[in-house]
């Protein structure tokens, strides 16, 4: 990717995920390979169930360990975490790597208040006393936007409004100044409003600290805002990957391309219908032979020898840009096109 | 926290009352006279008459109810026994004795049966609830989930018999159950004669508690603000402890107030089993001589210690979970 160091910042390679459930294997992520620089954004586009939040779930070793089997690599500054133990973790993170979650009047405690929940982090990773770990979060609040952080920080989460619980449970994630943050969705349930305001803030904060990002989210506007980066999963692996002009602009993965024409087009002719993607997310538990996304593609019968369902494709990456296809890439480009020349 | 407090001191006085005056009404409505019931075979309607007057029942109900809720306050006179102070809850139509002197005489067999059970389940089984979903899934949380299942199928009076006879008669490692001494008067004694009773109340009610906390447990660790705690860097204790554990009580506590303010209205297997004078006994005993006075201030007494843990649970609850407010 954009990364300039021999050693990317964080690096995951082929990271499987499985769960062992009553119904059998679930593989939830396979075989994922991405690297990530200080300073940037990834953004993980998919349908629910593509295996994003489980794989940003692994990196902070928050699965539920007795379940799951993980295999590959996830090097974060050099330290390999999936043989690291739960005491390491413990202190990475909150400090090192930090989450923000979708949720967050479910994601904060109902029982504490923000600034008890904000220090405390304060206070593991660094040793402050309860005085400094209160002054701390009200600077944080203060950095976040909260107004009256002096008085707020005595609050609950549930006197806080949904835009002001989002900006706080930022706050805890960014206590620790973290090299590495991952937001799960953390403008979903937000309106459109509050959300560009979140999204300016972590761009600020980024600009600010540094922090690489990983941003999750299946909304391709906020990926447009945000990301430097973008890779795009289905059915628990990478389709396709490039920096967000390139995935966005030109879309080289069939899915990729059903994403795009999904969504409305503000300078486009206002009646032209929306083309969903035809049939359901495939079921991790039996997922579809060959390529994944292949029953839901419209392109398998022009692939010679019915090798969409029979062989997976490779993901080939050149300079951070990729995708895994069975199609020749011209013959992709010239349908892809046409595609969008009827659309307009 | 105090407008709290004194509006739920009313309601409560409020429920009592409505409650003396049913078990007041659904007395007379079961055809048996009290004072037949004392007048013995050579009866006079002048003896019959005398009778109702001493005990007080020559009059229309709702005038006796006035007569009787008027003696709680201020006490009352009664031409066959004289001056009864207050809280007057009158004379117990079996023996003749204030039913208020009674009751309080019993009352320390009953409270020490209550707490004394109570903080050996409460602490068993909530700690055997917390290790079984500490252990989820693992031999801890099976022998827990089989023990508890177990426990609760018991029945007092089986295991009240077997217990006796093993652990009092055959083996000598407990004593005779018996409620001679209170705590004040001497604690040996009092310990030592309530230890089985306590202990064999108490397995019946740790199974619940243990499937209720594991639960309980179960359910908040998988709650998404465990997982942040978590993605904190927090330990697992300090997240089991402060995070889950804090979820999980609420349910607990209302349980257990429940559970505390029944007991203490009598545990009549219990006592029954051991021979204790509690005030379930006492409650069976005036049900069966059709005492009203005695059935009256025994009703009462229970509906109280219910009314008044539930008061104390809520006001813990708020203490539990901010987003509970006391109006």
């Amino acid at each position: 990717m954009t990364s300039t160091d021999q050693q990317p910042f964080l690096s995951v390679k082929d990271l499987q995920v499985h769960f062992s459930t009553e119904d059998g294997i679930v593989k939830a992520v396979d075989g994922l390979t991405f690297d990530l620089a200080k300073g940037q954004t990834l953004g993980i586009v998919g349908e629910s169930g593509s295996g994003k939040s489980v794989t940003n779930l692994t990196i902070l070793g928050l699965h539920d360990r007795r379940r799951t089997t993980i295999d590959g690599e996830i090097l974060l500054d050099g330290k390999e975490l999936l043989s690291a133990t739960e005491k390491e973790l413990e202190l990475l993170r909150g400090n090192k790597m930090s989450m923000i979650f979708q949720d967050a009047l479910a994601s904060l405690s109902p029982f504490h208040t923000i600034g008890a929940q904000i220090g405390e982090t304060y206070r593991k990773h660094t040793g402050a006393s309860k005085k400094e770990a209160r002054a701390r979060a009200i600077e944080m609040l203060r950095r976040v936007g909260i107004p009256q952080p002096d008085v707020r920080v005595d609050d609950y989460p549930h006197q806080f409004s949904g835009g002001m619980r989002q900006r706080a449970m930022i706050a805890m994630a960014l206590v620790c100044d973290p090299e590495l943050l991952i937001a799960d969705e953390p403008t979903t349930a937000l309106d459109v409003t509050v959300q560009a305001q979140i999204l300016d803030l972590l761009k600020d904060l980024q600009q600010e600290f540094g922090t690489a990002i990983i941003f999750i989210t299946h909304d391709l506007g906020v990926i447009a805002d945000i990301a430097d980066d973008v890779l795009v999963m289905y059915g628990g692996r990478c389709v396709e990957r490039g920096t967000k002009e390139e995935v966005l602009r030109t879309p080289q993965h069939p899915y990729t391309l059903g994403l795009l024409s999904s969504m409305p087009s503000l300078d486009g002719p206002v009646d032209v219908p929306l083309s969903p993607i035809p049939g359901a997310p495939p079921s991790l538990l039996t997922p579809p032979s060959g390529c994944r996304f292949h029953p839901r593609c419209t392109f398998t019968d022009k692939v010679a020898g019915g090798l969409c369902a029979t062989e997976r494709p490779l993901l080939e990456v050149v300079d951070g840009r990729g995708s895994a296809c069975h199609l020749p890439m011209e013959q992709r480009q010239d349908l892809f096109a046409d595609l969008a020349g009827s659309r307009h | 926290m105090f407008r709290f407090l004194v509006r739920r001191v009313i309601g409560a006085m409020v429920i009592l009352l409505i409650i003396s005056a049913i078990t007041f009404w659904l007395f007379y409505a079961v055809p048996r006279d009290p004072a037949m019931m004392s007048c013995g075979k050579n009866c006079t309607p002048e003896n019959l008459a005398q009778i109702r007057k001493n005990l007080g029942i020559d009059h229309s109900i709702p005038v006796q109810y006035w007569e009787w809720l008027k003696g709680v306050f201020v006490g009352r006179d009664y031409t066959g026994f004289g001056r009864c102070d207050a809280p007057c809850f009158g004379y117990s139509f079996a023996n003749n004795v204030p039913v208020f002197d009674t009751i309080m005489d019993r009352l320390p067999t009953t409270l020490s049966l209550a707490f004394g059970a109570a903080a050996i389940f409460l602490v068993f089984g909530v700690g055997a609830g917390m290790l079984a979903a500490l252990k989820q899934g693992q031999f801890l949380d099976k022998f827990a989930s089989s023990a508890s299942l177990l426990g609760s199928s018991l029945q007092i009076y089986f295991v009240g018999y077997l217990a006796m006879f093993i652990f009092v008669a055959k083996l000598g490692w407990l004593d005779q159950p018996q409620d001679n001494k209170t705590l004040l008067e001497d604690p040996s004694s009092w310990f030592s004669g309530l230890l089985l009773p306590w202990l064999v109340l108490a397995i019946i009610f740790t199974a619940n508690y243990t499937r209720m906390t594991r639960s309980q447990m179960v359910e908040q660790l998988s709650e998404d603000y465990v997982r942040t705690a978590r993605a904190k860097g927090l330990s697992r204790s300090n997240v089991f402890f402060r995070f889950a554990w804090r979820g999980a009580m609420g349910p607990i506590v209302t349980l257990f107030g429940i559970d505390l303010g029944t007991l203490i209205g009598g545990a009549i297997i219990t006592e029954s089993t051991f021979s204790l004078h509690g005030v379930g006994r006492l409650a069976v005993a005036s049900v069966d001589q059709s005492d009203l006075p005695m059935l009256l201030g025994v009703t009462l007494l229970a509906a109280g210690a219910i009314v008044f843990f539930n008061i104390i649970v809520d006001a813990v609850y708020a203490l539990i979970d901010p987003r509970i407010r006391l109006a």
